[in-house]
C-alpha cells in the first residue's frame, strides 16, 4: 500500500476543498476504499476522513419523504422502524446486502459509490487492460469469464455490473441524491459506461454526497426487494428486483408500479417498459409474466451470463407475486 | 446404536476417554488470547511480500527492480537472479533428496500465480508497495489451461491405481440394466481462515520458524534439508492453527524465501501470504473427471463397475486425485475395473484437501448408484442395502468393523426416508421443489507410530507433551482425557503441550491418522508413568507405602492409595514430596521393539516411511458414513438450499463425541460448499484463477447450513487403533456432494454431473 496523508475534515467545505486535489479519496465507512487499496485499484495520495462531520448521519422520515444523511450506516437505515414501515424495499435491499460486519461499517453515501466486482477491474497486476481503471486500455472482461457481468447497459468498452442493492431500490422510488448543493435523481446520478466507463456517476471532483431523499409514495410503502443468488447470504445478486405498486380503489387495477433491477446492468436499472405494460392492468399471472419479459429489452449476453436474461424476468414476476400476496393479506382479499 | 445424547458435565465419564469435554483451548481462541504464528512478537522483524507470475507458462526474461529497490524501507529484493543456496528436500515418503539445487523463485514459469520475486522491507506496507512496482518481462510459451482444455490430452496412466477383478467389461455387456455417465468436479481450495505465512528467525545456525503446521517434525526436516542443516537445528513452533484441511503439512516455496531472506539480512522475517496468493501458494483439490458404467440384474444386483478417471496435475509434479479411491470398497461387486490418469496442466501442483481421492470418487460412484436406482425403478436405499459388501472385494480381506448398514438404516430412520415418494419432482411446496438424496462416504484407517512424554511435577500437575498439533480437531482435549483415564488423574490437573518440533515425535495431522496414533502413544506412556510412579511409591525410602506390604497401589481421582483404601492416601503432590522428586518423566513410543534406532525414529517422525495403509494386516479398515440430504430448489430461479441433513457415521470409538461431532459437521459444511458453491474459476487466456478471494470464491455462510443431525453407529475397533477409534477428520465431507446432487435430481428431475450445482445449471 502506498503511503498517503490523512486529513480529518473539520467541515464539509474543508472536505470538498481537500477533495479537489488530485489523488484525494474520501473515507467514510472505508469498506470499499480499504478493499480497493488492498487489491491495488485505489492508491490515494490523500485520504480525507469525513466521519466526524456533524449532521450527516441523520435519518428523518416525514409524511413526504425520508431524508438520510450520507454517513448513516447501512445497518442503521435497514433497521430504522420508519424506513421499514414506509420504504420496505429500501430496508430489505440493505439487509440483503454484504455481511453484518460490513453493514455496520459502510455508509449510505459510500454504498452508492461502491465499485464493481468485475474480477478484471480488481486485479490490475494481472489484467492491465480495464477501461474503467485506465481509460483507453481495453476491456479484459471481453472474451473472459463473464458469468457475473451485465447484460443491460453494456458497451464495447465495459461490461461491469453495478453491484448495488440499495441503489436499485432508490431508483425504483425516484429517490434523489444531494451533493455540492445539487440534487439529482439517483437514476440520473449513474452514467452508462459508453466510451467512458471510468466516469461512473455525475459526481464532479471535490463533490461529496451529503445525503439522499426518498419521496414517500403508496408504491414505496407497498414494496419489496427480492435478491436471487447461489449463496443465501453475503453474495452479490445474480439478479434482483425492487418492486412497489399501488392499486386503484377496486383493489385490482394497477395505479402505479415501480420496477428496478440489480445484478444485471451496468447501472441500477429502472424497468419502465415493465411498469408501462402493467399500469391500468390487473396483476394476472399471464400479464405479469409477459410484462416482465420487457425488462430484458436490449439485453446482450456474453455467453456465461446468458442465464441472467432468463432469470431476471422471473425475479420480477416473483417479486410482483410476493408483493401481491402480501398486499392481499394486508387488505384481506386477493388482488 | 443410539443417537448420542449429550451428557451433563459432572458425569463420572467426563474426564475419561469418551467424555464430552469442551475444547481446552476454546476460551483462548474466542478471546483472542491464542497466539497464532504471525502474531508472535519478534524483535527487529522485517516483512516480506511475494510477487507472483501473471502468465501461465514461459520464462522470466528480466525483473526490473529499480523502482522497488529505491522505495523507502526496502532492504532486499529477491528474484530468479539470486541463488539462495538451497538444496532439494526429500519427499514425504522419505525418499532421499535429489542432489540438486532448489529455486523457490524460479525462472521458468509453470503456472499463473507462481512466486517469482520477493521484497523485504521494514514495514509490510513498504514491502507491498515496492512489490507492486516490480516489472517482470516474460517470454511466454503455450500453456494448458485446465483439464477441459483440448490441448490437455489424455495424460499419463497411473499404473499403481489400476484396480480390477473379474471381467468387468463382459459382465457389463451381459447386464440387464446398465447406466453410464461422466462426472466432473472443479478445482476447490482449502480457504483456511488463517492464511499461510511464517516468521523465520536465525540465531547463528539455529533456525526457529513460527508457521502453522499440520506436522511440525516433517516440516522441520524439509526446512533442514533445504538449508543443509542438521535436523535438530530447526525448530517449528505451531501451537494453534487456524484450519489446515491438508494445506499445512509441508513447507512451501514462500517459506524457503522467508528463511533465506532472514539469513541474508540477519534479521527475523515475517511473510504473510495474501489471500489471493494463498490460492496458488499451495494447490487445492485437483479438478477431476470420471466416467462410470454400472451393470446390474433386473432385480438390482450389481454385476459390474467400470471406472475411468482423470485428474489434473501440474506440469512439474505428479499428483493424483484418485477418483477410484472409494469406488471399489463401497459395494459388493464381482467384476470391477478402474483406471486413473493424470493430466498435466499449467497449475500449481494440486494438493491434499480433506478427503483427497475418496471425496470426488464418492461423488462419482454415489451419483451413479442413484442413476442406477432410477434405471431400475428401485429405492436408492434398497439398492445400496441389496449390494452391501460383506468383505473388501478389492483386498479380499474381512472388514475390521463396518457398520455402514447401520449407518444407512439408522440414518434413514432418523431422516424419515420411508416417507419418500420415488418419482422426481413429486414433492413440492409452492414454487419450491423438494428432493431427498443419499450419499455414502468412506475413509481408510491409516496408522502410524507416535511418541509421547508424560511429566509428573512436584506440585502434582501432570504434563502431556507431544510435538503433534491441534488445528481445531481437539488434540489438546483428547490427550488430556487419554492421560486422565490411564493415570487416574482428573483432566483439570493435566496440561497438554503441543505444536513444537522440539517435543516428542508424532504422526502427521493428515490422513485422519493423528488421533488414533497419538492417543495410542499417550496411553502407552501414561500407563508406563503410572507403573513407574507406583513402583517408586512401593520401593523408595520416604514413601509411606513402602512398608505397607502392598504389591500394587490404586491411582484414582488424583490420589494414590492402597488397593482397599485401608492405609495412607496421598495426592500426587504429596507423593512426589515424599519421594523427594521434582519431576518424574516418562517417554514412550509406539514403534515396534525392533525399530527403535535413532534412524528408525527419525524416519518415523519426519517421513511417511512407517505409515500403514488400511489393508496392511489381516483386515481392511475404514471409517464409513451415510448422508441423507433434503434440498429445496426454487423452480424458477434454480437456487438450491439444503434444508435438512442427517448423517450417520461409523468411526469406531469416539474419544470425545463433542469434538467428533464438530469435525463431522465441519466436513459436512465443506461438502455443502463443494456441492453448491465452490469452484476455482480459471481464465482460459492466462490460466489465472480469477475468483482468488473469499468474496468471490464462495463457501457456505451460516444461513446456508441447516441443523445437521449427526449419529454415531460405530463400535470400538481395536484393530484400527489402541483405543478403538477410526479416523474422524475427513470422512464427514465424503458423500455429502452426491447426497445433495441426488437430492437435486429427486427434486427437479435434472441430473447435474458437474459440480458445483449453481443456479444456471437448473434454470
Amino acid at each position: 500500500m502506498k503511503d498517503f496523508s490523512y486529513v480529518r475534515a473539520t467541515s464539509a467545505e474543508a472536505a470538498s476543498q481537500a477533495a479537489l486535489q488530485a489523488g484525494a479519496a474520501i473515507l467514510a465507512g472505508g469498506t470499499t476504499l480499504l478493499d480497493l487499496a488492498k487489491c491495488g485499484v485505489a492508491a490515494p495520495e490523500t485520504v480525507i476522513d469525513i466521519t466526524h462531520l456533524p449532521g450527516l448521519s441523520d435519518i428523518i422520515v416525514s409524511a413526504d419523504a425520508a431524508t438520510i444523511g450520507a454517513l448513516a450506516r447501512m445497518s442503521e437505515v435497514a433497521d430504522h422502524p420508519s424506513i421499514k414501515a414506509a420504504f420496505p424495499a429500501v430496508s430489505e435491499s440493505l439487509s440483503l446486502a454484504a455481511s453484518a460486519q460490513l453493514r455496520n461499517m459502510a455508509t449510505i453515501g459510500g454504498n452508492l459509490l461502491q465499485r464493481t466486482r468485475c474480477p478484471y477491474f480488481r486485479d490490475p497486476g494481472t489484467f492491465p487492460a480495464c477501461n474503467k481503471r485506465a481509460p483507453g486500455s481495453g476491456c479484459s472482461a471481453l472474451g473472459g469469464v463473464t458469468r457475473n457481468h451485465a447484460v443491460l447497459g453494456t458497451s464495447e468498452h465495459c461490461l461491469a455490473t453495478n453491484p448495488g442493492d440499495l441503489a436499485v431500490a432508490l431508483v425504483a422510488f425516484d429517490a434523489t441524491v444531494s451533493f455540492a448543493g445539487k440534487t439529482v435523481l439517483v437514476e440520473d446520478f449513474y452514467r452508462l459506461p459508453g466510451d467512458t466507463p471510468d466516469k461512473e456517476t455525475v459526481l464532479g471532483r471535490g463533490e461529496i454526497i451529503t445525503g439522499i431523499a426518498i419521496p414517500a409514495s403508496a408504491a414505496a410503502k407497498n414494496s419489496i426487494y427480492l435478491k436471487v443468488r447461489d449463496r443465501q447470504s453475503y453474495e452479490f445478486a445474480a439478479a434482483s428486483a425492487a418492486v412497489g405498486f399501488e392499486l386503484e380503489a377496486d383493489g385490482k387495477t394497477v395505479k402505479d408500479i415501480r420496477v428496478a433491477l440489480g445484478g444485471v446492468a451496468t447501472k441500477p436499472w429502472r424497468a419502465r417498459a415493465v411498469e408501462q405494460a402493467l399500469i391500468g392492468k390487473t396483476l394476472s399471472a399471464g400479464t405479469v409474466e409477459k410484462a416482465s419479459r420487457l425488462a430484458m429489452e436490449g439485453a446482450v449476453a456474453q455467453g456465461d451470463n446468458a442465464y441472467k436474461i432468463e432469470l431476471a424476468p422471473r425475479v420480477v414476476v416473483r417479486a410482483i407475486q410476493q408483493l401481491a400476496l402480501k398486499t392481499a393479506m394486508k387488505t384481506g382479499g386477493l388482488a | 446404536m443410539t443417537i448420542m445424547v449429550p451428557r451433563k458435565h459432572g458425569d463420572a465419564s467426563d474426564g475419561m476417554v469418551g467424555g464430552r469435554l469442551s475444547r481446552f483451548e476454546g476460551n483462548l481462541k474466542v478471546t483472542g488470547a491464542a497466539t497464532y504464528a504471525l502474531e508472535y512478537p519478534t524483535e527487529g522483524v522485517v516483512h516480506a511480500v511475494l510477487v507472483q507470475s501473471t502468465i501461465a507458462a514461459g520464462k522470466v526474461v528480466a525483473v526490473d527492480i529499480s523502482r522497488a529497490s529505491a522505495m523507502p524501507g526496502v532492504l532486499l529484493v529477491l528474484t530468479p537472479e539470486d541463488d539462495l543456496g538451497l538444496r532439494a528436500a526429500g519427499d514425504w515418503a522419505g525418499t532421499a533428496p535429489k542432489d540438486e539445487a532448489y529455486y523457490p523463485l524460479p525462472r521458468n514459469v509453470q503456472f499463473n500465480g507462481q512466486s517469482i520475486a520477493a521484497v523485504i522491507a521494514e514495514s509490510r506496507e513498504q514491502a507491498a508497495e515496492a512489490a507492486r512496482l516490480i516489472t517482470v518481462s516474460y517470454e511466454e510459451t503455450a500453456s494448458v489451461k485446465d483439464l477441459e482444455d483440448p490441448a490437455a490430452g489424455e495424460g499419463k496412466m497411473m499404473g499403481n491405481l489400476t484396480v480390477g477383478w473379474g471381467d468387468a467389461e463382459a459382465a457389463l455387456a451381459a447386464s440387464d440394466v446398465t447406466i453410464e455417465a461422466e462426472y466432473r468436479t472443479p478445482r476447490e481450495y482449502h480457504v483456511a481462515m488463517e492464511p499461510h505465512g511464517l516468521i523465520a528467525r536465525w540465531e547463528g545456525d539455529q533456525l526457529t520458524i513460527w508457521e502453522p503446521s499440520q506436522w511440525s517434525h516433517g516440516m522441520a526436516r524439509m526446512y533442514a534439508e533445504w538449508f543443509s542443516l542438521p535436523l535438530e537445528n530447526v525448530r517449528i513452533i505451531s501451537p494453534f492453527i487456524g484450519g489446515g484441511f491438508g494445506s499445512k503439512g509441508q513447507p512451501l516455496a514462500f517459506g524457503a524465501v522467508a528463511v533465506a531472506a532472514a539469513k541474508k539480512l540477519g534479521r527475523p522475517v515475517k511473510l504473510a501470504v495474501t489471500r489471493p496468493q494463498n490460492f496458488t501458494s499451495y494447490g487445492g483439490r485437483a479438478a477431476t473427471r470420471q466416467k462410470i458404467a454400472l451393470g446390474a440384474t433386473k432385480d438390482g444386483i450389481l454385476q459390474a463397475i467400470v471406472h475411468r478417471g482423470y485428474s489434473e496435475t501440474s506440469v512439474y509434479a505428479d499428483y493424483a486425485e484418485q477418483t477410484g479411491a472409494a469406488t471399489p470398497v463401497l459395494y459388493k461387486v464381482e467384476n470391477y475395473s478402474s483406471e486413473h490418469r493424470i493430466v498435466p496442466v499449467n497449475t500449481v501442483t494440486p494438493g491434499a484437501l480433506r478427503g483427497p481421492g475418496k471425496n470426488p470418487s464418492s461423488y462419482g460412484i454415489e451419483s451413479a448408484m442413484e442413476e442406477l436406482a432410477y434405471a431400475l425403478g428401485m429405492d436408492p436405499l434398497e439398492l445400496r442395502l441389496k449390494n452391501y459388501a460383506d468383505h473388501d472385494y478389492q483386498s479380499g480381506k474381512p472388514w475390521s468393523t463396518r457398520r455402514l448398514r447401520e449407518a444407512l438404516t439408522e440414518g434413514a430412520a432418523a431422516f424419515g426416508w420411508e416417507k419418500r415418494s420415488h418419482e422426481p419432482r413429486s414433492m413440492r411446496d409452492g414454487n419450491t421443489l423438494i428432493g431427498w438424496g443419499i450419499g455414502c462416504g468412506t475413509f481408510p484407517v491409516i496408522r502410524a507410530p507416535s511418541e509421547a512424554m508424560i511429566r509428573i511435577l512436584k506440585n502434582g500437575r501432570v504434563e502431556v507433551v507431544s510435538g503433534s498439533i491441534d488445528m481445531g480437531q481437539g488434540t489438546y482435549t483428547i490427550l488430556a482425557q487419554t492421560a486422565s483415564e490411564a493415570l487416574g488423574v482428573p483432566v483439570d490437573q493435566i496440561d497438554v503441550l503441543l505444536g513444537d518440533s522440539r517435543l516428542p515425535g508424532s504422526a502427521i495431522a493428515g490422513g485422519s491418522m493423528l488421533a488414533g496414533s497419538i492417543t495410542g502413544a499417550v496411553h502407552k506412556t501414561a500407563v508406563a508413568a503410572r507403573d513407574e510412579l507406583i513402583g517408586l511409591a512401593l520401593s523408595e525410602a520416604g514413601s509411606p507405602f513402602r512398608d505397607t506390604g502392598a504389591n500394587t497401589l490404586s491411582l484414582a481421582a488424583g490420589r494414590v492409595s492402597l488397593p482397599r483404601d485401608d492405609g495412607p492416601s496421598l495426592s500426587l503432590a504429596e507423593l512426589m514430596t515424599a519421594l523427594g522428586r521434582d519431576t518424574l518423566e516418562i517417554r514412550r513410543n509406539t514403534l515396534s521393539d525392533d525399530a527403535q534406532t535413532a534412524e528408525d525414529q527419525r524416519r518415523a517422525w519426519t517421513t511417511m516411511a512407517k505409515v500403514m495403509g488400511p489393508t496392511m494386516g489381516e483386515f481392511s479398515m475404514h471409517s464409513w458414513c451415510a448422508h441423507f440430504a433434503e434440498v429445496r430448489v426454487d423452480e424458477d430461479f434454480g437456487t438450491v438450499r439444503v434444508s435438512r441433513m442427517v448423517s450417520a457415521f461409523d468411526c469406531g470409538r469416539l474419544y470425545n463425541p463433542k469434538m467428533v461431532e464438530s469435525q463431522w459437521r465441519g466436513g459436512i459444511i465443506m461438502g455443502v460448499g463443494q456441492a453448491l458453491l465452490e469452484e476455482g474459476i480459471v481464465d482460459a487466456r492466462n490460466g489465472r484463477t480469477i475468483n482468488n478471494n473469499v468474496g468471490d470464491y464462495l463457501v457456505p455462510t451460516n444461513s446456508d447450513i441447516p441443523d445437521l443431525q449427526v449419529i454415531s453407529v460405530g463400535v470400538p475397533d481395536l484393530n484400527a487403533s489402541a483405543l478403538g477409534g477410526k479416523g474422524v477428520g475427513e470422512v464427514g465431507i465424503v458423500g455429502v456432494a452426491p447426497a445433495i446432487a441426488n437430492a437435486v435430481f429427486h427434486a427437479t428431475g435434472k441430473r447435474v454431473r458437474d459440480l458445483p450445482i449453481t443456479l444456471e445449471k437448473l434454470i
